[in-house]
């Protein structure tokens, strides 16, 4: 009983927080103006992209830079199918496809180690692009593609549904022991392969798993933007900003890659508003002081706020 | 037809003396300094710009700003590494966690110097004339300042390698590379060595941008793709490995030309192709041990 007790107790604070923050999200279009629908859909776009990632990269350690690939799949899907199907089932369509190019791609590379992996999904970014290029040019004869219109509320729920179901997918990953073979390929892969862990298709599924909301994200997102190009849909830019939106929010705990994605979403909406021309430069100067004093990310500063000088240990494990 | 085939080989060639010289610079700052430098190409970009402006400004020899632009990029390498790097490398537990954090610091560093490059040089692309004139090799035609370029990029390399292999100071760096913590113990100042390579990597890539902006149009946002091509090299010739890097920047020139021949849209598609290819096949480069 007071084990049911202290699980009960222990969830039930973040879980009511999640409720409340839920009913707000989905209440929004009632209360808040158009722009604070199309702020939202964006900084949800943020967060479903670099949750995903974390999925993946956050317990193993491999750094991932194909978010933009898959991402841009997901839009092309929208460009290609949204005006002749339905638009959750191309968002579902995007979602399966990039779920069957991640698999083909993880069974193809995940025996690559550390930079190499970087490199090698960062270089599919661009193969995929420059392809693409070249057969709208050539083939298509045309350089761009109009997208489906559709309202900004309906879009706005299309994201926040798949972020729910982000949300739960990685809680129930976390929770399970599945997650706990994933945290010990991170640790140490060889000595998880010894303890029965087929750590090659732990990993091959999770990093599938984990491109299915990127693709579906992108699909809903291509109809925000009504006109896409391959430099549009498959800019490096999506691979790189999950990443830094996951150490800014810290990978320790499910509410820090959310954090950070908002926060750094938000910020990147008050800065090209108010500063177009230096808003690069002071996204570097974020970054370089965040790694260089907050290196745990948000996570780490609450942690070590919250248990004084002793997180200081556990933080860097 | 002979001609067909001396114009890709050269015009690769030229090309490949570019890739060799950033390959080899980012080459030293991974394989010793362990800083995968995504920033590298902009201190290409900064080269090119400060040759540029000695050019159009004051009317200064690009063969002459090579050593007005080595020193300055140089210390700027250096000063980055000495402060930022190495505060990064004294509160990173472990080295991979190291290299993770670098990684992103280098990101920050190349929207910093970027969006500074911006600012003060605009985006628009800038070209100067200097020995623009045909010169006739075996029927083949080719502009003076590239044949110039090619010859001062073999040099330079050349140059680097025997000054790795022959100095005192290249064995210190040799020593850092292998084993950092027993290079200390046998006296080699180690982090004095490890930002002198990064420094040396920046001058390298600061070298690669003169020589470059003597026959290509130059922008503030082209470093990017000079640091995946990079990053490309350094994989193919072996992570680490400098000689390696010096051919696999030849060979990707060549390959690139011979994809641009018969089709100019595929050849960045063409360099990751088989860059994926060979790191399936073999992920530890050419020159890898």
């Amino acid at each position: 009983m007071d084990i049911i007790r202290g699980i009960f107790k222990k969830s039930f604070v973040p879980g009511l927080i999640s409720l409340i923050l839920l009913v707000l999200l989905a209440t929004l279009p009632v209360y808040g103006s158009a722009y604070n629908v199309i702020l939202l859909t964006a900084i949800l776009m943020y967060v479903i992209i670099t949750v995903s990632w974390v999925i993946f990269s956050g317990p193993t350690g491999y750094i991932s830079l194909a978010p933009a690939a898959f991402f841009g799949v997901g839009i092309y899907t929208m460009a290609i199918l949204g005006k002749t199907l339905p638009l959750l089932s191309v968002v579902v369509i995007a979602g399966l496809i990039t779920f069957i190019l991640a698999f083909l791609v993880g069974a193809l590379t995940l025996r690559l180690r550390g930079i190499y992996f970087a490199i090698f999904t960062f270089g599919l970014v661009v193969l995929i692009q420059q392809l693409l290029l070249f057969w709208e040019i050539n083939i298509t004869g045309t350089r761009g593609r109009f997208v489906v219109l559709i309202d900004n509320t309906t879009i706005y729920y299309v994201m926040l549904g798949i972020f729910v179901v982000l949300m739960l997918t990685t809680y129930f990953i976390r929770r399970s022991k599945y997650g706990l073979a994933l945290q010990s390929i991170g640790e140490n892969e060889e000595a998880a392969a010894h303890m029965g862990v087929n750590v090659t298709l732990v990993k091959v599924i999770t990093f599938a798993i984990s491109a299915i909301f990127m693709g579906a994200a992108g699909a809903i997102m291509a109809t925000r933007w009504t006109y896409i190009d391959p430099y549009v849909a498959f800019s490096p830019l999506y691979s790189f900003l999950p990443v830094l939106m996951a150490i800014f929010g810290g990978m320790g705990q499910l509410y820090g890659p959310v954090l950070g994605a908002a926060i750094f979403a938000y910020l990147e909406e008050i800065l090209i508003t108010k500063f177009p021309y230096y808003y690069m430069l002071t996204f570097g100067i974020i970054l370089v002081v965040v790694i260089l004093y907050l290196p745990n990310g948000l996570v780490g500063l609450v942690q070590k706020w919250r248990k004084g000088g002793k997180a200081e240990q556990h933080a860097n494990t | 037809m002979l001609v067909t085939i001396l114009n890709i080989l050269i015009a690769g060639l030229l090309m490949g003396g570019i890739y060799a010289l950033i390959a080899m610079g980012l080459s030293l700052q991974y394989g010793v300094a362990r800083v995968l430098n995504i920033s590298h190409g902009e201190f290409l970009m900064l080269g090119a710009f400060i040759t540029w402006m000695l050019y159009t400004a004051f009317g200064i020899n690009p063969l002459v700003s090579l050593a007005i632009v080595g020193p300055i990029i140089f210390i700027i390498g250096f000063a980055l590494h000495r402060t930022l790097f190495r505060s990064l490398q004294t509160s990173s537990p472990s080295p991979g966690v190291f290299e993770g954090r670098s990684l992103l610091a280098a990101f920050g560093v190349l929207f910093i110097i970027q969006n500074i490059a911006l600012a003060i040089w605009g985006a628009d692309l800038r070209a100067y004339s200097y020995l623009a004139r045909g010169v006739n090799l075996a029927g083949a035609v080719f502009a003076a300042n590239r044949l110039v370029s090619l010859l001062f990029a073999i040099v330079i390399g050349v140059v680097f390698y025997l000054f790795l292999v022959r100095t005192r100071l290249g064995k210190a760096i040799r020593a850092a590379a292998q084993d950092p913590a027993a290079a200390g113990l046998m006296g080699v100042n180690i982090n004095q060595v490890l930002a002198l390579c990064f420094g040396l990597g920046a001058l390298m890539a600061g070298l690669a941008g003169t020589l470059i902006s003597m026959w290509y149009p130059i922008n503030a946002t082209m470093g990017l793709g000079y640091t995946i091509i990079a990053l490309i090299v350094v994989a193919l010739g072996g992570m680490g490995s400098i000689p390696g890097s010096f051919i696999g920047g030849f060979l990707l020139g060549l390959i690139g030309s011979i994809v641009t021949y018969i089709q100019p849209g595929l050849a960045l598609a063409a360099y990751y192709l088989l860059f994926m290819l060979l790191l399936l096949v073999r992920p530890t480069g050419i020159m890898g041990k």
